[in-house]
């Protein structure tokens, strides 16, 4: 087959997975995990053959596969109507490459994490995470606290909506694939809202849960803000340049005329407007400051969601858009400074808040945003391949890290059901402690992805993609980012060993962290996997002139994703002192985190509990005020029943009243006394009374009609007579 | 064969009211007789339609399957049919939503017999004003299509309906005034109501030339103004749009598919045309202050709407929403006719009439549905009604997003090029627009919110209790399939009506 066929089937898969589950399958379980999995398998595979593909083709950039066909008929000929096609070159080479790993694995991983293969719960109802069922073993010793004849204890029970959730990661994955295979902006921004939906869906998966089913109506509210500035720099984007094409757009002349053309708005040029629209997307999908809010709440769905919408995948799309739209968005200084800003603060506004987070998956979370900051601060200084490197290392890492917190959550719900004690929550850190004996393939994995995340020296990927963006920062003079995203780093790996200390060392702090136990092979294998890029994917980007290691492994990454663009980047000279700011960050948050928790045995001994942190210094209740409230209250107080119900039914209502009293009017003044009474009852009455006076006249009599006769004669002759003589 | 092909149009036009007067002839106990009967009669038309789109022929210029027949040859009114890329695009519309409206009202055992009457003489109003080609006959069709839908309003609709449907036909037929009148100053001046003749011939006017004691060029202004009135309370443009809350609300199931589904599209239509063709220079002056109304109907109907708590109410305000994007796009299109860009937000404004239709009739089949179970329409009194009901639950959540103009879906491609249209033309306006996209997303998810999410109501899941909620059934379904197949056709590969209504807008303006 050829690649290019090849490139438009890859989305093909998961879709059809959707299409079949929901027709045909929702009733069987197996079924349905056989066709989602099959299908995540057929896409992974065809994306490893266009990666291997890729990379065996000499300046992929230049020549990149593409094909494409006419999609919307627009105009009066054929040139101008609207194409959509795919294209592979190198950025979507690797992005297409950790996305199919990271699919694969999570697909898989939701077959475990789903309990498949156990009991129904009889409590359990749809809409609402299992509760477990209760098992009857007759006959069997068990080493618990009850015991009897009949051997009771409770299991996890298999997710009453199995089926529901891997159609809708099916949808989930045609989106991204759409998204990454797009050549163009238009069907990017399909694949953008898919998703959208799908995480929408999936973090409402739970729907019966008042909290998930708020978490996802704003999360799609809050990204669907930024949608609509997308939607309008898409727009702006068509009309200026007639295509969505990125190869046709990113072509001297067009790019050129987008940056001397002036947008009338704030001295920003064309490009510069567009790539700001284009950009307030991305601050919606990737959840950067102010529209982070949503993704924190977005951890009510299910784990391999979290891992797979909330990390790997979907939220990266918000940085691949900017990524993909970099030769654009650079021109102008203005957005890029604009971008590197809001990069940098959300990078650290996200980790001090992480630093006072207890739940397991918030604290994954917010490092999510703080990392995505990183991306996008580092796009800001045009460290493009440093970004696209972070983008997939940390694609890889924190996938790992989400999948292992939901396998500890799953160890500890485990416990939960043992004790039977529901009031503990099993996401809560300060209820887990020294799971590691418990769940080793777990605690290991959680580990390489915790350290990968810190930035550990040389072995994990994290290191390498973070000091790259770090050396790009200091050697072009963004002191400020430097600083910023070097004391960011900091607490990464501050609260990271906060987070693994707390969960895996020391001794069980509950009943139910002593009762955790390991999960089954669907849910650590995946670990297993992404644990392997999460060090070993660092190795492709090791910088050419770093000391020692750069002679040994050739810088794969940075040349082969420097193509992508027609002036590829120049590589970043070798300096020591974003290294040992790299070393120092990673190694003294590390140590620092290890030391302040290893001793702490209650919420009560975490001195980071500080108000302002824990309240995300208080900005969801600060949008709540400003914004949610007024705008529901504007919309039915003024322009409900004010502007419709009061003014304009109003005077459509005076119409009725006026017509009315209009008619009584004519009725009263006109109508009753000059029709009826002077014309109607005025000419019966003459009528009347002229019959009444002139009755006399009739007798009846000849003699006397003839008479009168004669006289009305004579009368009216003479009369005439005179006339004529006059 | 031969009668069939020559007459192609009057037959769809007559057959449902010709169906409808053999009805007064069946008996009126049998109810089933009855609706299977106005349900097969008003698929003859849908069949005719489906012929006259394949035999259609896009890349010609003009009308086709025209027809010509001798109505009122003293005043110059003849019955005048012809279709090109726009109106067969609403003729199919019409033919298609017709039956799944009549499929829909299979639960209405009230006066069956006089219900489906009304229901297929709806029909051929509706067609009337899409086939039309003489003015006088336009009009006729567009008053003969209030009647019937006053009557299924105020006989079968609910608690507000004498209200709300005087509401409707006195608005509608008060609008209509204005347009009667210049109908008529059209046709004295020309001694013809044929379109074809008068595109030509009222455009060759010289502005100064006097006329009325006023100059032509005043009594177009005027005449301009009565047309829009008309049609922009049909549409219905921001501040014109209250009946239609309460119409849509009062009407029973089936009449709110046909008004938010056809009806609506009457004005728009009536918009592209008569109005773009008959007065460019007056629509290009005014274009700014349609584009403010219509921005006013975007950003005013999605907060209206989100403000609901009547289910109904909800959906009917989503369409002053989306209607607010057609003429949108004509607004565009009139301040920079023949621009390319133009040509996109045409493009677009149709096909929104045409993805409205499915999308809204589809919404409201599905408020009809829940509310045939629980005979409330209050968001409060749902909840969490999901895991009773999943496929219907699926089905909304489907319609809804088409509603909602989800990429992928039929409603985004449209949007998406009346935006692109307006973009350069009516920037600001389409800025301001992106609010109400906002907000369509809110009341969008509330709706869904409200209905199937959330703790369940027990209320509806008592065992064997009379509140039980059922599931939707196989009709109910069969309503759907092709509204849905549509929705995600168009959504995906939309070039097979895309280049019809492209050819016919590159032709037109």
């Amino acid at each position: 087959m050829t690649t290019e066929a090849l490139m438009w089937l890859i989305p093909l898969p998961p879709f059809l997975a959707f299409v079949l589950i929901v027709l045909f399958a929702n009733r069987s379980k197996a079924l349905s995990h056989t066709i989602a999995i099959s299908a995540a398998l057929l896409s992974w595979l065809g994306s490893m053959i266009v990666f291997v593909r890729a990379l065996g083709v000499e300046h992929l950039g230049e020549n990149p596969f593409e094909s494409s066909v006419n999609w919307l008929p627009l105009g009066e000929s054929v040139e101008t109507y609207f194409q959509v096609g795919v294209l592979v070159d190198p950025l979507t080479a690797v992005v297409l490459f950790f996305v199919a790993w990271t699919v694969l694995m999570i697909f898989l991983y939701s077959v475990g994490y789903h309990n498949f293969g156990q009991p129904e719960g009889h409590h359990d109802h749809k809409g609402l995470p299992p509760h477990g069922a209760t098992v009857e073993e007759p006959g069997r010793q068990r080493n618990t606290p009850h015991s009897g004849s009949v051997d009771k204890h409770v299991v996890p029970s298999v997710e009453p909506m199995y089926s529901r959730f891997f159609a809708f990661i099916g949808l989930f994955a045609f989106g991204m694939y759409v998204l990454v295979l797009s050549d163009n902006l238009l069907t990017l921004f399909v694949g953008w809202e898919i998703m959208g939906l799908c995480s929408y869906l999936l973090i409402g998966f739970w729907y019966a849960k008042p909290s998930a089913r708020d978490a996802a109506v704003k999360a799609f509210m809050t990204t669907r803000i930024g949608d609509v500035f997308m939607l309008l720099g898409i727009a702006y984007l068509y009309s200026s340049t007639g295509t969505l094409s990125f190869r046709a757009i990113f072509v001297p002349d067009t790019l050129h005329a987008l940056q001397t053309i002036p947008s009338g708005f704030l001295g920003f040029s064309a490009a510069g407007l567009i790539g700001l629209l284009l950009f307030v997307g991305t601050v919606g999908k990737s959840a950067q400051f102010p529209l982070h809010v949503w993704l924190p709440d977005a951890m009510e769905g299910p784990t391999p969601v979290s891992a797979m919408i909330h990390a790997a995948t979907m939220v990266s799309a918000g940085v691949y858009a900017v990524v993909r739209m970099f030769p654009l968005i650079s021109l102008d200084a203005q957005t890029m400074t604009i971008i590197a800003f809001i990069g940098a603060f959300t990078a650290i506004f996200a980790a001090t808040i992480a630093v006072a987070q207890n739940d397991i998956k918030r604290v994954l979370a917010y490092s999510t945003i703080s990392q995505l900051g990183f991306m996008i601060a580092a796009l800001g200084i045009g460290a493009y391949v440093a970004a696209v490197f972070h983008l997939i290392t940390h694609a890889f890492f924190k996938a790992l890290l989400f999948l292992g917190s939901g396998s500890v959550i799953h160890g500890m719900e485990h416990g939960v059901l043992h004790t039977g004690n529901h009031h503990v929550d099993p996401q809560d850190m300060f209820n887990m402690g020294g799971l590691r004996r418990k769940m080793p393939i777990t605690f290991w994995t959680f580990l390489i992805g915790g350290f990968a995340l810190s930035g550990f020296p040389l072995i994990t990927a994290g290191f390498w993609s973070k000091d790259e963006i770090l050396a790009d920062a200091f050697s072009h003079g963004h002191s400020t980012v430097f600083i910023t995203l070097a004391v960011a780093a900091f607490m990464t790996a501050f609260y990271t060993m906060r987070q693994i200390t707390l969960t895996f060392l020391g001794e069980p702090r509950t009943p139910e962290a002593e009762h955790a136990r390991e999960t089954p092979w669907t849910m650590t294998l995946p670990l297993i996997v992404l644990s392997v890029f999460a060090v070993g994917y660092g190795w492709v980007g090791i910088p050419e002139h770093f000391p020692l290691l750069g002679g040994l492994v050739p810088s794969w990454l940075h040349e082969f994703v420097g193509g992508t663009l027609s002036e590829h980047p120049e590589a970043v000279e070798f300096n020591i002192i974003p290294l040992l700011t790299s070393l120092v960050v990673a190694l003294g948050g590390l140590y620092l985190g290890w030391v302040t928790y290893r001793n702490v045995r209650s919420l009560a001994q975490d001195r980071f509990q500080i108000p302002l942190l824990k309240n995300k210094y208080y900005v969801d209740e600060f949008y709540d005020r400003v914004f949610v409230k007024p705008a529901y209250w504007f919309a039915e107080n003024v322009v409900y029943k004010f502007m419709d119900q009061g003014v304009i039914d109003g005077i459509l209502h005076l119409f009725g009243p006026f017509t009315d009293r209009f008619g009584s009017f004519i009725r009263n003044y006109f109508d009753l006394p000059v029709i009826n009474r002077f014309f109607g009852d005025g000419s019966a009455e003459v009528t009347y009374t002229a019959g009444e006076k002139l009755r006399f006249l009739q007798t009846g009599r000849i003699q006397q009609y003839l008479m009168l006769a004669l006289v009305l004669f004579l009368a009216i002759g003479a009369v005439l007579y005179f006339l004529m003589m006059a | 064969m031969n009668f069939i092909d020559a007459h192609l149009l009057s037959l769809i036009l007559f057959i449902p009211s010709i169906a409808g007067l053999i009805l007064l002839f069946l008996p009126s106990g049998e109810h089933r007789l009855i609706r299977w009967f106005a349900f097969g009669a008003s698929l003859i038309p849908f069949v005719l339609s489906l012929i006259v789109w394949f035999r259609f022929d896009a890349s010609q210029p003009g009308f086709q399957f025209e027809e010509v027949y001798v109505w009122y040859e003293a005043i110059g009114s003849s019955l005048h049919l012809g279709v090109d890329g726009l109106s067969l695009t609403m003729v199919l519309l019409t033919t298609l939503l017709t039956p799944l409206a009549i499929l829909a009202s299979f639960t209405i055992h009230d006066r069956v017999k006089a219900y489906m009457i009304l229901f297929l003489f709806l029909e051929t109003g509706m067609l009337g004003v899409f086939l039309a080609l003489d003015l006088l006959i336009f009009f006729v069709f567009w008053e003969v299509g209030l009647v019937p839908m006053y009557f299924l309003i105020n006989q079968w609709g609910s608690a507000n309906r004498n209200y709300a449907s005087l509401k409707f036909l006195i608005y509608t037929m008060g609008g209509s005034l204005g347009l009667l009148l210049a109908v008529q100053l059209l046709g004295v001046r020309f001694g013809t109501f044929d379109l074809l003749d008068l595109y030509t011939q009222w455009n060759a006017l010289d502005p100064a030339e006097p006329w009325l004691g006023m100059s032509v060029g005043t009594v177009k202004t005027i005449a301009f103004w009565a047309f829009v009135i008309a049609f922009a309370i049909k549409v219905p443009v921001w501040p014109f749009h209250t009946w239609l809350p309460d119409a849509h609300t009062e009407a029973p199931t089936a009449g709110s598919m046909l008004l938010a589904g056809v009806l609506l599209k009457l004005g728009a239509y009536g918009f592209l045309r008569l109005i773009l063709p008959l007065y460019p220079n007056e629509a290009q002056i005014f274009a700014g202050a349609l584009a403010l109304l219509a921005t006013s109907a975007i950003v005013f109907g999605a907060l209206a709407s989100y403000a609901q708590t009547d289910f109904k109410r909800l959906v009917a305000y989503s369409s002053v929403n989306h209607m607010g994007f057609v003429v949108l796009g004509i607004a565009a299109a009139a301040l920079a006719a023949g621009t390319p860009d133009a040509t996109i937000a045409l493009n677009g404004a149709i096909l929104q009439m045409f993805n409205h239709g499915l999308s809204a009739a589809g919404m409201f089949f599905l408020v009809g549905v829940i509310y045939d179970r629980t005979h409330t329409r209050d968001l409060e009194k749902y909840g969490g009604l999901f895991p009773l009901v999943p496929v219907y639950g699926g089905i909304l959540i489907f319609t809804s997003m088409a509603s909602l103009g989800l990429p992928g879906l039929n409603g985004f491609i449209s949007e998406f090029l009346v935006v692109r249209g307006s973009w350069p033309i009516l920037t600001i306006y389409t800025a301001i627009s992106m609010l109400g996209l906002l907000f369509t997303g809110a009341y969008i998810l509330k709706g869904i919110k409200k209905v199937l999410h959330g703790p369940l109501n027990e209320h509806w899941a008592v065992q064997r209790g009379e509140h039980r909620l059922a599931e939707i059934n196989t009709r109910e379904i069969l309503v759907m399939v092709p509204l849905m197949a549509l929705i995600v056709w168009i959504g995906i590969w939309p070039a097979w009506i895309l280049d019809v209504i492209n050819k016919a807008v590159v032709m037109l303006f």
